[in-house]
């Protein structure tokens, strides 16, 4: 009993593990009681879970407030996309070539796939950025190894120059709306702004059905998820974690004391622009398309909004947060709810929604500074207490 | 008085050589036929000897006919006009004088209806009397459709308009219009030539064309240069690319920017079919698709070849067994080749007018360059306006009072709201712009301090939760916006003295808008400087931001100030929207474009600095216009390489251009 309390992430990860388990069960593979884009729903949301753990690291613990982490998140996203588009559009070549008298040579296939995928901007050549999408090995390895770069270099350059507080704020939103705009463009290898469609197909396994797709990732999710959060655990219960606190609370004394600030500053950086990565990596085949307004920096903003409702400083708050307020968003965005005459004003929900996220955050920020989860501990104390 | 005696004069001239009327309805009834259906084909000699005639009445006549009022009657084809009396019942008229002749009935009579061809001649037929109409308007009008489809036959008709012309600024334009016809149409070379020469100053856009259309070459090839032709240049194929040429490639780049390849040559003669076809990888596989077809290769062969380099050597053992033809080969393609000269060809057979034209299209060139280089700088400055427009708020609230509002860019928007809201009721552009100004600083001064009351005070201690909380307060602000003016966009409309543009020359103009937007910032300079550091104010602001606590024990109450502050900086942010909502569109997602370009240029700038602000807008707009300048169609890209720019720009000045020292620099 005792060390069920204590132990934190395995409760986590038993808690995760039953979760899915029920959810599987409800699913349309066995009950089908939840439908499959409920299934996704769920996954997409233990992803975005993810993302705010790896924001709640840099920013709870770290005092960095990043914005530029969903950037890092659809990167993972564009990459693993990347893949997934090329070898699906591959077998719809060959598979479409195949009543030929002659295959196909890979020239070919090559220039036929360029069609396919670049005929929306107007162009055939396989830029060099898709060189590897043949591979998933390397993908996958890039999905770790771009964000963590591209972390790398503006995370050194940021803290080299000593840029602290709301001015890194600014420059990672900064660097968040050049990465999205260029995006954007039509001659930047990845589609410009139709992005990268139908990447809810694995390829290789075209008759696997959408449901036991969903399945599959929905375990997949909550395998990184725990991973994520085990992870994240570990690190803010050793001594770079005391040592991450110690730079939010006061980076200069922590500096006098001889640490490297900014080395551990650009270790917290990097460690999580790649959780956020990964956990992009396995939100997009589950949303199916990824374009680059994924990356404006409203999306960043609203991860720091959901770890600060749920209470930034607590992982488990972090969760809280995101899955809270992205699964009361898209109930209230879905139209389900039905619309309210007020007096002169019609109050339709899917309009309303964002004004009430807007001011229940302002009251949050002000009443509160721990969020939901401070909220509960607080609830908490007092039953014990009484 | 001057009118007058044109007038006369131009009756004098006219009548001097004017055909009677009666000539006129001769010539129309002996024509007859070719009025009651005409085609365009058939119809221009009739019209240019009806024109020849040159009687008072052909303009009347040509326009009712273009208008369809033209009938004739049945029974012998007389061309009148008609007016209904009753239900089946017309008037018929005579076409030039207007005398009534009989009242007939409409089955007796047919109307004249010329087809869409016919008009078109019939209305450039008009021309010649357009030029000369009293109204300067329709005169201004038909030079423009004669700008637009220029031809030989408006040239005589526009030198006679030139002559009695009295407007300055049609005569200038008739000049200009008949230079250009000359440049083309003009038979006589040294006349053409002395014209073409005397455009080098013209900077317009239609000249260039003209002149452009006069050197432009064809490439051909030919056994042996024909004689009398005007020759641009005669290339050389460069040797080598035909060697180099790989058949094995999917696709042919093989063309190197501005060489004349042997390869290229073969390909033009492919295109002319002087010369074989080579092969492509597309062509080997038509060719074995066929081959295989009729059996020639076998079906699990033909499964097989799934490389180029298999592919080919099928296709060498059937050409071998004789059973497709031998592909060209590359000594072949050489020598045919050598074969042909390659030269570009004028189109204009004159060797004088393209040199002449060259040299007047390179001196004008050089000054258009030089003219769209300053035309880059008033872009620049007009972008730099605009950004240090929507800034300059964020100056003040962000630069010198360190809060981070993310609201700033909605309380830009609803300074423009405010300003179309005013319009509604003010319908006087002028008026309502004036009054909008002021009502846009209320509106946004007193939620500036609702918003500093409510939220911002509560957290001037935690910057990063200041920013989070205006964030939640900007999206409801917008939703807010969208719910109650909708998501299209809605017009802020200028008053009418602000249309148009100013105009240096052809290249130079800039829009009186964007000049309001410039002088509008450099007035916010100088209040603001002015404010901050002369007035009572000022000071007070600058000690509550420097040090609060001290400043309290000077006498002065930080919170008062605090709050004066942030709202004087979100008024302003509204009076810039009404700036900004002029010049572009008024949606709830207006303040949205510009909020991180507005931190990045108090970032860049200097914080806490009015100066500083300024030249970070300075910096940013003019390298964004320096950026589009080199790569024109990418505004996007231009965008992009800013930000970074910027991000690199911190490295070496983290605290900006105008770096402030000292106490007052804060932490």
């Amino acid at each position: 009993m005792n060390f069920i309390k204590r132990n934190q992430s395995l409760n986590f990860v038993i808690f995760f593990f039953l979760f899915s388990l029920v959810v599987t069960i409800a699913s349309e593979l066995a009950m089908g009681l939840f439908s499959t884009s409920f299934v996704k729903v769920l996954g997409k949301t233990m992803m975005l879970c993810l993302a705010a753990i790896a924001l709640d690291l840099v920013w709870g613990y770290c005092g960095i407030l990043s914005l530029g982490h969903m950037a890092f998140f659809a990167l993972g996203g564009y990459l693993i996309g990347m893949w997934l588009m090329y070898e699906r559009t591959k077998e719809i070549v060959i598979s479409a070539a195949s009543e030929q008298l002659i295959p196909l040579t890979p020239e070919e296939t090559k220039e036929a796939i360029g069609n396919q995928i670049f005929g929306v901007v107007g162009g055939s050549d396989i830029p060099i950025i898709w060189i590897f999408a043949d591979s998933l090995i390397i993908h996958l390895l890039l999905i770790v190894i771009i964000p963590g770069l591209l972390a790398l270099v503006f995370g050194w350059l940021a803290f080299r120059s000593r840029v602290t507080g709301v001015y890194l704020s600014i420059l990672t939103q900064a660097m968040t709306l050049a990465l999205s705009l260029y995006l954007f463009q039509n001659d930047s290898g990845l589609r410009g702004n139709n992005g990268l469609s139908g990447l809810q197909n694995i390829p290789g396994y075209g008759n696997l059905t959408q449901d036991v797709i969903s399945v599959i990732f929905l375990w997949l999710s909550t395998f990184a998820l725990c991973c994520g959060f085990y992870l994240a655990s570990i690190i803010t219960k050793s001594k770079l974690g005391n040592l991450l606190v110690g730079i939010r609370d006061d980076e200069a004394r922590v500096r006098f004391l001889g640490y490297n600030v900014e080395l551990y500053k650009l270790l917290i950086f990097v460690v999580t622009a790649i959780m956020a990565a990964i956990a992009g990596s396995l939100y997009y085949p589950q949303a199916g398309i990824v374009n680059p307004t994924e990356l404006a920096p409203i999306a960043s903003i609203y991860l720091a909004v959901w770890v600060s409702i749920g209470g930034r400083g607590k992982l488990i708050g972090a969760v809280l947060g995101a899955a809270f307020v992205s699964l009361i968003s898209s109930f209230f965005t879905s139209g389900q709810i039905p619309n309210i005459d007020f007096w002169i004003i019609n109050i339709n929900w899917v309009d309303w929604w964002l004004i009430i996220l807007g001011l229940s955050f302002v009251s949050i920020t002000l009443t509160t500074q721990n969020g939901l989860f401070g909220l509960i501990e607080k609830v908490k104390e007092r039953v014990i207490n009484k | 008085m001057k009118r007058f005696f044109i007038f006369v004069g131009v009756m004098l001239f006219a009548s001097a050589s004017v055909a009677s009327d009666k000539d006129l309805r001769e010539f129309i009834w002996t024509n007859k036929a070719s009025f009651h259906k005409s085609s365009s084909k058939t119809i221009s000699p009739v019209i240019d000897s009806l024109l020849k005639l040159n009687s008072g009445g052909t303009e009347k006549f040509l326009l009712r006919w273009l208008n369809k009022e033209l009938w004739f009657r049945k029974s012998d084809g007389l061309v009148v006009t008609a007016k209904k009396l009753e239900k089946k019942s017309y008037k018929i008229f005579d076409v030039i004088d207007e005398q009534l002749i009989e009242v007939i009935d409409k089955k007796k009579i047919k109307q004249i209806k010329p087809n869409s061809g016919v008009r078109a001649i019939i209305s450039s037929a008009l021309v010649q009397f357009q030029l000369l109409n009293a109204d300067p308007s329709i005169r201004s009008k038909t030079l423009d459709s004669i700008a637009r489809k220029p031809d030989e036959r408006f040239r005589v008709p526009l030198r006679k308009a030139i002559e009695i012309e009295n407007n300055l600024k049609i005569k200038n334009r008739m000049i200009r219009l008949e230079k250009l016809l000359t440049v083309r149409f003009e038979k006589n070379i040294s006349q053409r030539v002395e014209v073409i020469r005397s455009l080098k100053n013209d900077l317009g856009i239609d000249v260039r064309g003209v002149l452009n259309q006069i050197i432009r070459t064809a490439l051909k090839a030919e056994k042996v240069i024909p004689d009398n032709i005007n020759i641009s240049q005669i290339l050389e194929p460069e040797k080598g690319a035909i060697d180099q040429y790989d058949f094995l490639e999917t696709n042919h780049s093989s063309t190197i920017d501005g060489s004349f390849t042997d390869l290229d040559a073969y390909l033009m003669l492919v295109k002319e079919e002087k010369a074989p076809e080579i092969l492509t990888q597309k062509k080997l596989k038509d060719i074995l698709t066929q081959q295989a077809e009729i059996g020639n290769i076998k079906r699990e062969e033909a499964h097989s070849l799934d490389s180029y380099y298999k592919r080919n050597s099928v296709l060498n053992r059937l050409i071998e067994n004789g059973k497709v033809e031998p592909v060209v080969s590359r000594e072949d393609m050489k020598n045919i080749v050598a074969q042909y000269v390659f030269y570009e060809e004028y189109a204009e057979s004159s060797r004088e007018v393209t040199n002449a034209a060259t040299e007047t299209l390179n001196l004008i060139n050089n000054r258009v360059s030089v003219f769209s280089f300053v035309d880059l700088i008033l872009e620049g400055l007009s972008l730099a306006s605009i950004y240090f427009l929507a800034a300059i708020g964020l100056a003040i609230t962000f630069g010198v009072m360190r809060v981070i509002n993310m609201a700033h860019g909605e309380f830009i928007m609803m300074g423009a709201y405010s300003g179309y809201v005013v319009q509604l009721f003010v319908t006087n552009y002028t008026l309502s712009i004036v009054i909008a100004i002021p009502v846009a600083f209320l509106v946004t001064f007193f939620a500036g301090i609702v918003m500093e009351r409510l939220v911002i005070k509560k957290l001037y201690k935690r910057p990063l939760e200041t920013l989070l909380a205006t964030f939640g307060i900007s999206i409801a602000l917008q939703q807010l916006a969208k719910i109650v003016f909708g998501t299209q966009a809605r017009p802020l409309t200028s008053p009418e003295w602000l249309d148009g543009a100013l105009i240096f020359n052809e290249i130079i103009s800039i829009s009186w808008i964007r000049v309001a937007i410039f002088v509008l910032s450099i007035a916010f300079t100088i209040i603001l400087i002015y404010v901050l550091n002369r007035t009572r104010f000022g000071l007070e602001t600058r000690a509550v931001t420097q040090n609060p606590s001290m400043a309290a024990s000077m006498g002065v109450n930080p919170d008062q100030i605090n709050m004066f502050t942030f709202g004087l900086g979100s008024g302003i942010a509204g009076i810039a929207g009404v700036g900004i909502g002029l010049y572009a569109k008024v949606t709830s997602e207006l303040g949205n474009d510009y909020i991180v370009q507005s931190f990045m240029t108090v970032v860049v700038g200097g914080v806490g600095s009015i100066w500083g602000t300024l030249a970070g807008a300075t910096l940013i707009g003019f390298l964004q216009k320096l950026i589009e300048w080199f790569n024109p169609s990418n505004t996007l890209a231009a965008q992009t390489y800013m930000i970074i720019f910027i991000i690199i720009f911190i490295q070496f000045r983290p605290r900006g251009i105008v770096a402030l020292r000292g106490r007052a620099a804060g932490d």
